[in-house]
């Protein structure tokens, strides 16, 4: 499953980053808390997240996770953007809440 | 090796620039990747405190062919109880902190399980030190 597909099965909006588009994803994580992603998101996740700002994508570098969500329709600050279209760690954007998005994902990731 | 960063109190931005150049050389050095990861999480964690409950410090990293030390100073109120402040869940985060998503109180813990050796020493009103080591075997 690539970050393309997520994109096409839930209709998601490609803020930054397209060029990730074909980044592997391996299961997903769900937190607005920080240390929490830190220290349970694994390589290769989709998180999802209503966190908008900078370390959202420090975080994703670091560990190297798929791509990042935000739900309820929320953007992201520019700087936040430029970082994710330096590391190609693609942005995604939902109109839908959490618990929407979540149920889908985990149909789509565990087909 | 040997490495050094700055980190400025309140610098939210700039967290993780020292956590992210330490990834990339020991990446350079071929360090087993599961090791790199421990690295980075427990780094970043101690960047971000002292970023967030300090007044700014310093990183310290020393990278030699066994282990990797990583020292993070900072000169800021100091922890009062670090038994208190190792427990998952004990935060002192402000308010504005933690509307961006930190304050879960698991950066303490995320070090301490990240890394083989973790000593804090700390002196109110003076400062904090976090030492870590990682071993790559
Ligand atoms: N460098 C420091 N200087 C002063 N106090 C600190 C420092 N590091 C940690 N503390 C104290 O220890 C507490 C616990 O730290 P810990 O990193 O575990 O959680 P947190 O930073 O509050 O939240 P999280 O890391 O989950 O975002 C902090 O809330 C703070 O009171
Ligand atoms: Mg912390």
């Amino acid at each position: 499953m690539k970050v393309q597909d997520l994109v096409d099965a839930l209709n998601l909006k490609v803020i930054s980053g397209a060029q990730g588009l074909d980044r592997e994803v391996d299961g997903c994580y769900v937190s607005d808390l920080l240390s929490d992603v830190m220290g349970n998101a694994d390589m290769n996740n989709v998180w999802v997240t209503l966190q908008t700002h900078k370390n959202v994508m420090a975080i994703a570098s670091l560990k190297e996770l798929a791509c990042v969500i935000f739900v309820k329709g929320l953007m992201a600050a520019e700087e936040v953007i430029e970082q994710s279209n330096e590391e190609g760690i693609p942005l995604l954007s939902t109109n839908m809440q959490t618990y929407e998005v979540v149920g889908k994902l985990y149909n789509i990731l565990n087909a | 090796m040997h490495l050094e960063y700055t980190v400025v109190e309140g610098d939210f931005v700039n967290a993780g620039i020292a956590s992210s150049s330490v990834k990339k050389t020991l990446k350079q050095l071929n360090v087993n990747p599961a090791v790199i990861k421990r690295v980075v999480v427990a780094l970043y964690e101690a960047e971000v405190n002292a970023i967030a409950h300090a007044y700014g410090g310093k990183v310290l990293v020393d990278i030699d062919p066994q282990k990797i030390c990583m020292t993070v100073a900072d000169k800021g109120p100091g922890i009062p109880d670090i038994a208190l402040a190792m427990q998952e869940g004990y935060s002192t985060a402000r308010p504005e902190v933690r509307d961006m998503g930190f304050g879960a109180g698991m950066g303490l813990p995320n070090m301490q399980k990240n890394v083989d050796r973790l000593n804090v020493t700390s002196e109110v009103n003076k400062g904090t030190t976090v030492e870590m080591e990682v071993y790559f075997q």
